[in-house]
């Protein structure tokens, strides 16, 4: 995009070239379609918390209920019983608990990409995705945490991870991965925690004001006195939280700058999370787990999965709300073509870690290899093959792309191959390590099921308050990115020179 | 001349540019207490109302160094000095192998000092501000957009600075009572 100035300082012979050239016009598509306003945008956002509660919400509620009720039960079970009744037994003592916490931490890493590392590289796109994939990385983190909590055993000694001073004066172990996770995690969900916080300050604002504006007019003859008392809550709820947030040039310029240097810290931070991760399985000595690829692999396999279930959630909550104008189909094509690029990164890891398995003629490293294409667990492999490197090559057809329901099943199809992704990288290592004596085969029990079947519904749960409760999009931000919102005429040209 | 329970007065702008080039008058009015109003971040505001570079990343330092050196300390004493642990005959301290928890910290207590900067650079959390008695000035969260001229500002006169806001576009001019 050129600005007026370098136009004008064109040299002649530039220009006598680009006659020439008859450069193409590349057409931006808008970011909000069909030419909507300010106005247009607020309400659509507000609404969708100030109106009553929709039916289907109250039966995904308790559908959601329902399946968290299940890890209630697996883990009272576990805390009253202990550990044993997961299916961990020697030589595999990292079975689906780890499983799951690399599962859902990575589904995380959507949200803190979106948020951050989109903001730096000022992608506008991200306006309209980035508040509910950043709710989705704060309730994943939650997700993930329950399994190496209870992993522990003794639940109730789970604040030894922390350094904090006890009865045994005894202090943890920092040359252990396993401590660094417990700082990457913990930093992880904090610092998502306060960057969702702070970009959802100004909508908050916008919330308390519109409450405060409906008991001013005080027209609720036909509503009754339940909305009124709800507008009274929400004068109080909204105001606390938005801290009494005044939509001042000086605020913006002061909260446009945190929210700069907060996606700078949590780009480093999101790239940071998921390697501490791998090294959880890097720094041992087991063939399939020592490798210098497992960071970068298992960042874009991070990614990746967090894109697919992005789509999973946005999908049907723009069809339910109506959002089209705002997830247009440019947003669909662009998570597609993430997806399709980490997948390709991942599906490249796979095949790289084979030839070098081989390439690096270690036997036990050849034999891990051959075994998790060929041995006990190669139906998992196969499973994770076929859902993470076939699937998203589909996404390089527009065709596929533009179909909005088969581009969810897809999503589906990587949520759960990156599931089998952890559960082969875990698994495999450990039940054929370098004794044939200790081999083992690993299967699940039902407490383990339970456990797991029932994340699904806590982060139903919390996602499903997040909509009903908060504002779905940064209104501000999407304000910012439409025509309209520009300083300098309709152009769009210079947008987000300085964020 | 002023009223004395005049707090500001406020003119709205039809639109964004409109509102951009109202605040480099008032800027170059000499007005020093006074404030744009709207529901978005307007690119380029910050320089046309002459506000200097935000002092958010000063916070961030700061929070970031702490979050440093508490990491390398908390090492050092707990693993080196307290409690010394022999594992797998590793050193008791090196700079190297915390370095995750170095770094981790020093993002935590960055991102506590930038959102902890934020509030105290913008003077929040505030419990109200007299302008929002005003019926318009709450409409600023739907699509209108606001200039407010405060009036302690040294420059400010109720009739002079609204026929200023009148001459330099402002419509629905307002005086906000405290």
């Amino acid at each position: 995009m050129s600005t007026p100035s370098q136009d004008s300082s064109m040299s002649a012979t530039q220009a006598a070239i680009m006659a020439k050239v008859h450069p193409a016009e590349l057409v931006e598509q808008p970011l909000v379609t069909n030419d909507r306003d300010f106005n247009w945008v607020t309400n659509k956002i507000c609404r969708i918390v100030e109106t009553p509660t929709p039916t289907w919400w109250w039966v995904c509620m308790a559908v959601a209920l329902l399946t968290a009720s299940f890890t209630a039960m697996g883990l009272t079970f576990l805390v009253s019983t202990g550990v044993g009744v997961w299916g961990l037994a020697n030589p595999i003592n990292w079975g689906w608990a780890i499983v799951n916490f690399v599962f859902w931490i990575g589904i995380g890493h959507a949200g803190t990409l979106i948020s951050a590392v989109l903001c730096l590289l000022k992608q506008g796109w991200r306006t309209s995705i980035n508040r509910a994939a950043e709710a989705m990385t704060i309730f994943a983190v939650v997700c993930a945490g329950i399994f190496p909590l209870f992993h522990v055993g003794r639940i109730w000694f789970a604040w030894w991870l922390f350094p904090l001073p006890n009865a045994n004066a005894i202090w943890p172990q920092f040359r252990s991965p396993l401590e660094w996770d417990v700082f990457a995690v913990s930093t992880y969900g904090t610092v998502s925690v306060l960057f969702w916080y702070m970009g959802m300050i100004p909508d908050l604002g916008v919330l308390r004001d519109r409450a405060v504006q409906r008991l001013k007019a005080g027209a609720y003859e036909g509503a009754g006195a339940l909305a009124k008392a709800l507008d009274i809550f929400r004068k109080y709820f909204y105001a606390i939280f938005a801290m009494g947030w005044r939509n001042a040039g000086n605020h913006w310029r002061n909260y446009e700058m945190a929210y700069l240097v907060l996606a700078g810290l949590s780009t480093p931070l999101v790239l940071s999370v998921h390697t501490i991760v791998s090294f959880d399985f890097a720094v041992a000595q087991l063939p399939g787990w020592h490798t210098t690829i497992f960071p970068p692999y298992f960042v874009a396999g991070a990614i990746f999965s967090g894109f697919g279930m992005v789509l999973t959630l946005m999908l049907p909550l723009r069809s339910v709300y109506g959002l089209h104008d705002l997830i247009t189909q440019r947003h669909i094509d662009n998570m597609c073509k993430i997806c399709l690029g980490t997948g390709s990164i991942v599906g490249y890891a796979y095949i790289m870690e084979f030839f070098i398995a081989w390439y690096g003629a270690n036997p036990y490293e050849s034999f891990a290899f051959i075994n998790r294409g060929f041995g006990q667990y190669s139906w998992a492999y196969y499973m994770m093959f076929g859902c993470n490197v076939f699937t998203p090559q589909l996404f390089w057809f527009s065709a596929v792309r533009r179909n909005a329901a088969l581009v969810w099943v897809m999503s589906i199809f990587i949520n759960v191959g990156m599931w089998f992704e952890r559960f082969v990288i875990t698994v495999t290592s450990l039940a054929n390590d370098f004794l044939p004596s200790s081999w083992g085969y690993y299967s699940p029990t039902i407490v383990d099921i339970f456990t797991f079947f029932g994340t699904f519904g806590v982060f139903s749960v919390l996602f499903l308050m997040f909509v009903r409760f908060l504002p779905l999009m940064p209104i501000g931000e999407l304000k910012y990115v439409m025509p309209q919102g520009d300083p300098h005429g309709h152009s769009g040209d210079e947008k987000g020179g300085q964020h | 001349m002023s009223d004395s329970d005049t707090h500001a007065i406020i003119a709205s702008f039809p639109d964004t540019p409109s509102l951009y080039h109202a605040a480099e008058k008032v800027r170059d009015a000499g007005y020093k207490k006074w404030d744009t109003f709207s529901s978005f971040p307007v690119h380029g505001m910050p320089e046309a109302q002459g506000q200097p570079r935000s002092k958010v990343p000063i916070f961030t330092f700061c929070g970031g160094i702490t979050g440093f050196s508490l990491g390398l300390s908390i090492v050092w004493y707990m693993n080196y000095f307290d409690y010394p642990l022999i594992v797998g005959g590793k050193p008791f301290f090196s700079p190297v192998f915390p370095f995750p928890i170095m770094y981790e910290l020093t993002i935590l207590l960055a991102a506590f000092g930038t959102l902890g900067g934020m509030f105290i650079t913008n003077l929040l959390p505030q419990h109200h501000n007299t302008l929002f008695n005003s019926d318009q000035f709450l409409e600023v969260s739907g699509e209108r957009l606001l200039i407010a001229i405060e009036a302690r500002d040294p420059q400010f006169d109720t009739q002079s600075t609204r026929a200023f806001l009148e001459s330099i576009g402002g419509t629905d001019i307002e005086e906000v009572k405290s």
